[in-house]
């Protein structure tokens, strides 16, 4: 084991520690894995005793989210409730204690679900070089540094949040796919629709076709059809041991309806 | 590559030992320590062999960095018991046929025991709940959950 461990105390100093021979470790679930596994790619593993990371505070409009918060922290916070039913399904109550919401953003496939409800919301991604939206984060995480903060938009009406995952095994299972839905409506009219699938592409991805359907639109049965047609628009699901690439394409529309329909007589 | 002073409270004794850096807490308990009831399972957070309690809180001892528990409480299965007196969880999976090979049945006991420390009765889908990071491949489950329902004074509904 060929490792150095280096712990910083503000996440100013760990961040100018990163470089391509790191990694930094938040809560383990995937850094460890790795160093387990004989990963020999990274050979720093660089920590911060921060507490801004494992803060949560509201900032007015929304939500600021210390990257090193666990997703049971998630849970178990009222202001976060909207939240609370995508994280409460991520991994076992083990994992949930460990992991992290800025450690989800990196999560490979098919993992990371909890970053395909921050991509729907439309949430920022806070790193050294400044504010991001998590959709131009998602696009280049690999040479992003280290994420401090994750800014979560409050939406105005809950109701307006929907959450669907697909896996084969309850209550716990990696994602066929999940598909987390954002909706505002003002006058009945959808406006800003974002919808974003985990597990249908390298990572979350937003259906753009789906969205462009829904936009500007009443939330009712044709709606949801026509989106559902265009389902696929965007997506480009892989094969994997849990489902092949043709069935995820059979069934994401769906699972698109289910949630839309679900979302309409709410 | 230098070793790291750890010390913690290890079912409830205080403890010390050196780890090597990059080395994992289930490693360290099972080697530095001579704990061996955690058992080594996947290594990748997918069976729930490994786990322990830290600061009360289920967690994976084969995905934590053993020197990041300095300073803080393990509990481990090996503590369980009170000299020869069993936990009334262990009582309870023994009586229940609820270990079948025993790999899993540490990690079965301390997500159990987690959920029982903050809630002493619980439902059945609760506790199916919390040993669903737990894969067990003999027993189909039912046994184990009947155990945990049995050890908190319970009725087993067939």
């Amino acid at each position: 084991m060929a490792f150095t461990i280096e712990t910083y105390a503000t996440t100013a100093e760990a961040a100018r520690a990163m470089g391509a021979d790191a990694r930094f470790l938040a809560g383990g679930t995937l850094v460890m894995r790795d160093v387990n596994a004989g990963d020999q790619s990274f050979t720093r593993i660089i920590r911060s005793t921060d507490p801004a990371l494992t803060a949560i505070r509201g900032t007015g409009d929304g939500i600021s989210v210390g990257a090193c918060v666990t997703l049971h922290q998630i849970v178990a916070n009222p202001d976060l409730a909207f939240l609370a039913p995508v994280a409460r399904q991520v991994g076992g109550p083990q994992v949930r204690n460990m992991g992290t919401v800025g450690g989800n953003l990196f999560a490979p496939h098919p993992y990371g679900d909890f970053t395909v409800a921050l991509l729907a919301i439309g949430a920022k991604v806070t790193t050294a070089q400044g504010q991001k939206p998590v959709d131009d984060f998602l696009r280049d995480r690999d040479r992003s540094g280290l994420v401090t903060e994750i800014l979560i938009p409050r939406p105005r009406d809950p109701g307006s949040f929907g959450w669907h995952k697909v896996s084969r095994t309850k209550p716990k299972g990696a994602s066929v796919m999940s598909i987390a839905a954002y909706l505002p409506r003002e006058g009945g009219r959808i406006r800003n629709v974002r919808i974003a699938f985990g597990a249908m592409g390298g990572h979350p991805l937003r259906a753009t076709g789906a969205e462009r359907a829904l936009e500007g639109q009443s939330l009712d049965a044709s709606t949801i059809a026509r989106a559902a047609a265009v389902t696929l628009e965007g997506l480009s699901p892989p094969t994997d041991p849990l489902a092949s690439e043709w069935y995820r394409r059979e069934v994401a529309a769906v699972h698109l309806t289910r949630l839309l329909t679900r979302m309409e007589r709410s | 590559m230098g070793k790291t002073p750890v010390t913690l409270t290890l079912n409830k004794a205080e403890r010390a030992g050196f780890t090597d850096p990059g080395e994992n807490l289930l490693n360290f308990l099972r080697r530095g320590l001579g704990d061996l009831s955690p058992k080594y399972g996947c290594g990748q957070g997918t069976c729930g062999a490994c786990t322990v309690l830290i600061d009360g809180e289920p967690q994976l001892s084969c995905l934590v960095l053993a020197e990041t528990v300095s300073g803080k409480t393990v509990n481990t299965t090996g503590g369980l018991a009170d000299g020869a007196q069993l936990h009334a969880l262990q009582t309870a999976f023994m009586d229940g046929f609820a270990a079948q090979c025993g790999y899993c049945t540490p990690g079965m006991l301390m997500a159990a025991k987690a959920l029982l420390d903050r809630n002493p009765r619980p439902s059945r889908d609760e506790i199916a709940e919390a040993i669903s990071g737990n894969l067990c491949r003999c027993t189909g489950y039912a046994p184990i959950i009947d155990a945990i329902l049995a050890a908190t004074g319970q009725q087993v509904q067939g």
